[in-house]
């Protein structure tokens, strides 16, 4: 199975080189063309999901090493655990729909459209599999490029605004990350500033930093960690770092923002779990406080305020674009929440409600882009009644809806579910606010669709209006399965991250087992390390879904 | 004072190139109008013949570095890998001007040859050990740049860009030449080994600190740093937009590889009076130069601010001196590489948007050029994303290595004002981006194709990406051409 990682960045870029060769007149040539790339893509990458691998260990697999700037220590090196391979799974899917539901909505500039689209998935599956933080920063850009040119060509009435503020936000965050990868290399080699180096050979190796992480003096840690909070926050985004995201989603083309929402996000979230996480341990445990929180206490603070503000954002919203994008906001409260209770149910609740953000509000998107299509409003007051003259469009709504809101049965649950055990466990208190957000959820949710599609047809324009034709059935079902899949058999998604989500916990509890075992030792040699941890800490917590 | 014969071969390629200079000026006097592509055709010749030289005596001069002259002037890697990229400055110049010129109805032949001197000037900066000759070296430039800048005499852009370059460029060798006159005083020799001997000495004059001042002030205004940047936009404006492009390269680079080699070399031992300004200067750079920037409509004064801008950048690997791994050098080198390639790219995009004989100046002439010229917009979006510092390009390497340099240094502070001052920029470069491809409708003026210009940014985008793609050997190469320095 060496090289299919490489093969999956590089398809796609095969595919845009084809693209380019096909005239410009031959508009369907061209989405039939994209259309086979993303499917081989995907049907490539599930080699991913049978991998039993995953499933036995959270190291990393389908390893590819190449040097690439020896000077500096940078090599191509590639390889996924559990948790990298199901949001490549999630990417190739979506990237699959995303091209597929855009056959109709997009009628100018196809060429370039699809050509984006390939590039933008390339960067995105790179920055999942990139196991070298050089390369790493080189996806993570590169992939900011066609997003732009997505929203910015494609996109709504205010396209060009919600374009470079999309960029320009989430650059800005980006380069503050560089700084501190910058930090990271000079540490492992001959030191900087007035930290001492430890001497490595130059390497940029993710592997590497994270085996060292427990020889990072903690105060480095600590500047670390917010350097890559800054990066990785304003990616997910996290309050109050989202106000780029209603713009970016409410402008971007449907496809533009089913990719946005499923993936992009998620990269926010995939960051803190593979480097804030593992790399900066000290600094969570630190028992440092600013302003009353520790660090920790500050990121689950912002994830509630995140939850709550989003959630009652969405609740006045006229649009039902923004409503979605504001759902977005809370639901990645959610998991940022989930993955700072630093325990096994919060982290792979959060990678799993991660993968239901991306299917549900994906779904979302997707479903608001087909009414769209038809009226060209997305203004919930133009609405009323639809589900009379759209009943099958009614259907897979309340379907997707209910997923979103966390039914039980629908994937959403399971999620939230694990999530909030986990976040039981680190503080009741969190939890509690946190279950304020799922009620605030169902009702904006719930109300959105009562007013869309109960009650009389208002509107004379809405009689006339097709129910879902065949292909946009086609762009949902996928997603619409996965939903009920997760939702009634989450068990081997769960197995799929079981692995490395323990390897994390174990990575972000070492101090504490460090220091239980200093303080034991200092005060009787016989006790055992483990009598002595505070309650809060994660180790006790064993997985909730089985 | 006789000099031994071998010494004239580590100046061969400048004396041939120089001879090349005064041919075109002759030649010139004798041709039509018409014939002046052969002129050109001639000076891109005596470039690369010239190229061709340096390789060929370096050579033949055996071990590097090799010092001749009574230690003016010397021949080593550092000097060597300035004069490469040189020498390409000048031959894409001469493609961006073939028909540039021709268009306008000025005469052609002593513009090649001005552009000639200005590269030998150029050379002989790359190699001076002695403050005599780099600023009889710098003079040659200098001069011919006064000419080149107000070569259109007609317009009043370009005679208002000479004028304010020649009296701020003759103000600012005063400077420099006063600060030398001070560190001659306190060193009693111009050869920069015997004033790094000098100044090791434990209690150096006091006024060599403020001969120091002088000289980092005279650098400061030809690399165009801040306070002494305000001519750059100005003249780049103004300016022919060939001259403007080598304008914005060529004399900077010259500049960079003297004030190296002033600074490391010569004041090595007195790092700790300088870096603090060089430092105040880089901070007050990135901020004027990107700030400065956002405001522009006009693409030539908004790549002279951004050029402003990079110059803070390139400063910031001056600060880490001290670093025994070097890299306070070569990431100024790789940078200053991946700032060639890039920057004259850009502008060959302005030559082509031409109109009048002047180019095309407002962001807006570049609206839709994205439907009418893609592969001209996409090597146009390489050199934005380039300029911005994203990935995979020239830009971003460079500037890595940069902030590597300057966190290295313990300049923390600095470093992350460069980052966000990169990220500042991409807003005034995607300006560019937007307008070639989210903004529907046609640019006002018209393209026109021109294979020479098409074929230097061809060469320019493949830098670009080359560099940003597989930076190792450029990297690589860099690291083996550095300065004799170090505390």
């Amino acid at each position: 199975m060496n090289g299919l990682l490489s093969l999956l960045i590089f398809l796609p870029v095969v595919g845009t080189l084809v693209v380019l060769f096909v005239p410009r007149e031959k508009p369907s040539v061209v989405r039939w063309v994209t259309t086979l790339f993303a499917g081989a893509e995907f049907l490539l990458s599930l080699p991913l999901w049978t991998f039993a691998g995953f499933r036995r260990s959270g190291d990393f697999f389908f390893r590819e090493t190449h040097d690439w700037i020896p000077s500096l220590g940078a090599k191509y090196a590639l390889g996924v655990d559990g948790i990298s391979a199901l949001l490549i799974l999630l990417t190739t899917l979506l990237s699959f729909i995303s091209v597929y539901a855009s056959f109709t909505a997009i009628t100018k500039r196809e060429k370039e459209y699809y050509v984006f689209l390939l590039l933008l998935e390339t960067g995105m599956v790179g920055v999942f599999c990139a196991l070298d933080f050089f390369l790493f920063y080189v996806f993570w850009e590169v992939m900011l490029v066609p997003m732009y040119f997505l929203i910015g060509i494609w996109g709504g009435p205010r396209k060009l605004y919600a374009a470079i503020k999309f960029f320009l936000y989430t650059l800005a965050g980006s380069v503050v990350m560089l700084l501190a990868i910058i930090a990271l290399y000079f540490f492992n080699t001959s030191g900087f500033l007035w930290w001492k180096g430890l001497g490595n050979p130059a390497t940029f190796d993710i592997v590497h930093f994270q085996a060292i992480a427990s020889s990072i003096p903690p105060d480095l840690q600590l500047w670390l960690f917010w350097a890559f909070f800054l990066g990785f926050a304003i990616k997910v985004p996290m309050f109050p770092f989202h106000t780029w995201l209603p713009d970016a989603h409410v402008e971007a083309p449907t496809a533009g923002s089913v990719i946005l929402a499923g993936v992009l996000l998620k990269m926010g979230t995939y960051g803190f779990l593979r480097f804030s996480l593992p790399l900066c341990p000290d600094a969570l445990a630190s028992p440092a406080r600013f302003l009353g929180l520790t660090s920790v206490g500050w990121v689950a603070a912002l994830s509630i305020v995140g939850i709550i503000y989003g959630s009652m954002v969405a609740m006045v919203q006229k649009d039902m674009k923004k409503l979605v994008a504001y759902s977005s906001v809370a639901h990645l409260g959610f998991v940022m929440l989930g993955l700072f209770a630093l325990n096994n149910a919060g982290i792979q609740g959060g990678i799993l409600q991660s993968i239901n953000h991306g299917l549900s509000t994906g779904g979302l998107f997707l479903l608001v882009g087909i009414v769209y299509e038809r009226t060209h409003t997305r203004m919930i007051a133009d609405y009323g009644g639809l589900s009379g003259v759209m009943p099958v469009y009614a259907m897979l709504f309340m379907v997707i809806l209910l997923a979103s809101i966390g039914l039980p049965l629908l994937n959403g649950f399971v999620g939230e579910f694990t999530i909030l055990t986990g976040v039981f466990l680190a503080d009741w208190r969190w939890a509690a606010w946190a279950s304020l957000g799922v009620i605030l959820g169902a009702a904006y949710m719930l109300w959105l669709y009562q007013r869309v599609f109960f009650g009389e047809l208002t509107n004379e324009k809405n009689k006339g209006l097709e129910d879902v034709n065949l292909r946009e059935i086609l762009t949902l079902a996928p997603l619409i399965a996965m939903c009920f899949w997760i939702g009634l058999y989450p068990k081997p998604f769960f197995e799929m991250t079981a692995k490395s989500a323990e390897k994390i916990v174990a990575a972000v509890s070492a101090p504490h087992v460090r220091r239980a075992a200093q303080e034991s030792a200092a005060r009787l040699a016989s006790a055992a390390p483990l009598a002595v941890l505070p309650p809060a800490v994660p180790a006790a917590a064993a997985p909730e879904v089985k | 004072m006789p000099f031994p014969a071998g010494d004239t071969l580590l100046i061969l390629p400048e004396l041939f190139l120089t001879a090349a200079g005064l041919v075109v000026l002759l030649w010139a006097t004798a041709v039509s109008r018409e014939g002046e592509r052969g002129l050109a055709f001639f000076s891109i010749g005596a470039l690369a013949a010239t190229g061709i030289l340096l390789f060929v005596s370096a050579r033949m001069a055996g071990a590097l570095p090799r010092s001749g002259f009574g230690g003016m002037f010397v021949m080593d890697r550092f000097g060597l890998y300035f004069k490469g990229i040189l020498i390409l400055v000048s031959i894409v110049t001469i493609l961006f001007s073939l028909r540039f010129i021709g268009a306008a109805s000025y005469p052609g032949g002593e513009y090649y040859g001005l552009l000639l001197f200005a590269t030998v000037g150029m050379l002989f900066m790359a190699s001076g050990t002695n403050l005599a000759s780099i600023v009889v070296a710098l003079e040659l430039m200098a001069l011919s740049q006064y000419v080149l800048a107000g070569y259109f005499k007609r317009e009043t852009k370009s005679l208002e860009a000479a004028a304010k370059y020649f009296v701020l460029g003759a103000f600012s060798s005063g400077i420099l030449l006063y600060g030398v006159s001070l560190v001659y005083g306190a060193a009693g020799t111009l050869s920069l080994a015997g004033i790094a001997t000098a100044f090791a000495a434990p209690k150096p004059p006091a006024f060599l600190v403020v001969g120091i001042i002088f000289v980092a002030c005279g650098m400061f205004f030809k690399i165009a740093s801040a306070p002494f940047h305000v001519w750059a936009p100005d003249v780049y404006e103004g300016a022919p937009t060939p001259i403007s492009a080598f304008f914005a390269v060529g004399p900077k680079l010259a500049a960079y590889a003297i004030f190296a080699r002033i600074f490391f070399v010569g004041f090595g031992p007195r790092a700790g009076d300088w870096t603090a300004i060089v430092a105040a200067s880089a901070a007050l750079t990135m901020i004027v130069g990107n700030v400065g920037a956002l405001m522009q409509t006009n693409v030539k004064r908004l790549l002279g601010y951004s050029s402003i801008g990079h110059a803070g950048y390139a400063l910031l690997g001056f600060l880490a001196y001290g670093d025994k791994s070097g890299i306070g050098l070569w990431s100024v080198l790789v940078y200053l590489l991946a700032y060639a390639f890039m920057n004259l790219g850009a502008f060959g995009l302005v030559i082509l948007l031409e109109a009048k004989g002047y180019a095309g100046e407002s962001v807006d002439d570049f609206n839709g050029l994205a439907k009418k010229n893609p592969w001209l917009a996409a090597a146009m979006l390489v050199f934005l994303l380039s300029l911005a510092g994203i990935p995979p390009t020239a830009g971003f390497v460079g500037k890595y290595f940069l902030f590597s340099a300057a966190m290295k240094a313990g300049y923390f502070w600095l470093a992350l004002l460069a980052v966000l001052m990169s990220a500042v920029s991409l807003f005034y470069y995607f300006r560019i981006a937007r307008a070639m491809y989210l903004v529907d409708g046609e640019g006002t003026l018209h393209w026109r194709e021109e294979p020479a210009v098409t074929a230097a940014i061809a060469l320019c985008a493949a830098g670009t990406l080359a560099m940003g793609i597989l930076p190792g050997p450029f990297v690589q190469f860099a690291r083996t051409c550095l300065l004799p320095f170090g505390p």
